[in-house]
């Protein structure tokens, strides 16, 4: 619309308000991070960031996020289905206490998990006799990072689910489809999309989490040491430097991570006819 | 109306799914789905949730009490109301105007602005704190400046009322965008005319309209602001009674062994976790039945 044809007032002072607390809060802060970083040399920059125990720290983090958001989207596609499918006793508490993860303190989430799974938690003393430790393991970190990416999948999913005309699973009833040809030919297509959405947030959110996750993981070097921790180590060694370089990289991976999800985003749009 | 609003609730709109050959899968199948999906749920989300509760009367109600009146827990309790007293006001005063300039208005790079405004959500929590310890630290950008006049940001209450900000500096936005643009500018633009000022066009048109969403901004950002750990914990430098938020004392008293003490200040904070999703609930409920979708769903049904 034309700058003449504007009828309400106030455009200048909002925009305005809001590019000033935007840079002021947000933009000024994360710039310094680069401004910091280029204090090094290229070398120097690559040394940080590639010494071992950061790499490993790298593994460990993605490694973990993948596998937890995968299992997110595998459960939180269940979830989402039952939700909106099925009728159960206790479904609102169900559909309502789906976000306690966006609620519940992370460092509240973090302790409670890690008396759950310790040797004599509820649930850690029958994975004991089997062999398997959760608490202060690598286990451990997936554990919290399940926790907290759960809501994303559902969220993202349900609506789609809940939009879909019947007429398509109709039609493919009536060409003689079963329930599983109809959903892996016709739904998945479908959902495929927000599926995918849900994932990539749960994994952007999981790389940098980091109240939950220290509680329970032990944090031993080269074996459970998440990369956010890395960060908080250098700190608190004084090497500003060296925490700022590893935050460079993370942040770099967070804005690529942030491109593919606002491209997956208007993907699902495209494909379910919503716009969002 | 009554009638309609009991109706609707009574309805689950599954049902539909459930009475269609077509949408309905053979009995097994459901009750496998449902036996699984709800197992996941109960036992990542439900299970932590009740432990918090259990763990914090382990000892019983007068340790619990106890851990809870203690002064440094207090101070704690004070802190947080604080820094998110601070915060949400300041997020929600950039959040409605953010959501009049870009919703009620066209401009290049406004889509631009909406990723920047989403920015937080991506970042790293340590991150977070970290900026604030490069700006302000005593080796920070403004460190020395700083330093000469004698005040201190990080490792003192405004470096964590500032990381609060940060972490919670979407919500209310995010919740309005998207609401206040689909509302178009219609309604505004006849109370304009009409000889309506800008503030008066705002508070009584727009405001009604866009309550709902504004509450469920409000209470999810205050949530994430009494809540926040990592970002918080870089910038608290950890003195007690003076830097600690509730988050990082439930943390230190926890690395003390104080189990009982740390899960009891925890459970406040679960507490609040189930006032933010019973609100929450709530809106969304009040939001389905005054907004449009209400009366899709009655036109439906």
């Amino acid at each position: 619309m034309a700058r003449s044809t504007r009828v309400l007032p106030g455009f200048g002072p909002t925009l305005g308000l809001t590019l000033t607390w935007l840079s002021l809060i947000v933009l000024l802060p994360l710039a310094s991070v680069f401004l910091k970083a280029s204090n090094l040399s290229l070398s120097e920059f690559w040394n940080v960031v590639s010494a071992p125990r950061v790499v490993a720290s790298y593994k460990l983090s993605f490694g973990m996020s993948l596998s937890a958001a995968a299992i997110n989207a595998v459960f939180g596609l269940m979830l989402a289905w039952c939700l909106v499918r099925y009728r159960f006793p206790g479904k609102r508490l169900v559909d309502a206490l789906i976000d306690l993860p966006f609620a519940l303190p992370t460092a509240v989430a973090g302790i409670a998990l890690t008396a759950l799974y310790a040797k004599n938690g509820w649930i850690g003393q029958w994975l004991e006799p089997l062999g398997i430790q959760v608490a202060f393991k690598p286990l451990g970190v997936l554990v919290a990072l399940v926790f907290i990416g759960l809501p994303f999948v559902v969220r993202t999913v349900q609506p789609v689910l809940e939009d879909l005309d019947v007429e398509h699973e109709e039609a493919a009833a009536s060409l003689g489809a079963g329930r599983g040809q109809t959903f892996r030919y016709v739904l998945l297509p479908v959902l495929l999309p927000a599926l995918l959405t849900g994932f990539t947030l749960a994994f952007a959110r999981a790389v940098g989490e980091y109240g939950s996750v220290i509680f329970i993981a032990g944090n031993i070097p080269m074996i459970s040491e998440i990369t956010p921790l890395m960060i908080i180590t250098k700190l608190e060694q004084y090497d500003y430097v060296g925490a700022t370089a590893v935050a460079e990289v993370m942040l770099l991976i967070s804005f690529a991570l942030l491109l593919l999800i606002n491209g997956l985003q208007a993907w699902t749009a495209r494909r379910t006819g919503r716009d969002r | 109306m009554a009638t309609a609003a009991t109706l609707r609730r009574s309805v689950d709109p599954a049902a539909r799914f459930e009475a269609r050959s077509a949408t309905r899968e053979a009995p097994w199948v459901k009750r496998t789905l449902l036996a699984v999906a709800l197992s996941f749920f109960a036992l990542f989300l439900l299970m932590p949730l009740i432990a918090v509760f259990i763990e914090a009367l382990r000892k019983g109600w007068e340790t619990y009490f106890t851990a809870l009146i203690e002064p440094d827990a207090l101070a704690s309790i004070r802190l947080t109301l604080l820094a998110a007293g601070i915060a949400v006001p300041l997020n929600l005063v950039f959040g409605v105007s953010a959501a009049w300039a870009i919703a009620k208005f066209e401009f290049r790079g406004k889509h631009f602005l909406i990723t920047l405004i989403d920015l937080p959500f991506s970042v790293s929590p340590v991150i977070a704190g970290l900026v604030y310890i490069l700006m302000f630290g005593a080796h920070g950008w403004f460190g020395p400046w700083l330093n000469e006049h004698d005040i201190r940001i990080v490792f003192a209450v405004p470096g964590i009322v500032l990381a609060t900000i940060f972490v919670t500096f979407p919500f209310v936005a995010r919740e309005l965008i998207p609401l206040m643009q689909a509302q178009g500018r219609e309604e505004e633009e006849a109370a304009i005319v009409l000889g309506a000022n800008g503030w008066r066009t705002f508070w009584h048109v727009t405001l009604p309209n866009i309550r709902w969403g504004l509450l469920y901004g409000v209470i999810l950002c205050n949530a994430r602001a009494m809540g926040e750990f990592g970002a918080v914990s870089v910038v608290s430098g950890h003195i007690r009674g003076e830097t600690n938020t509730m988050p990082l004392q439930v943390e230190i008293l926890y690395n003390e062994y104080q189990f009982a003490a740390a899960f009891a200040v925890a459970s406040l904070l679960a507490l609040l976790a189930l006032v933010t999703l019973g609100i929450k609930s709530w809106v969304e409920h009040n939001a389905a039945r005054s907004g449009p979708a209400a009366q899709d769903e009655a036109t439906a049904s």
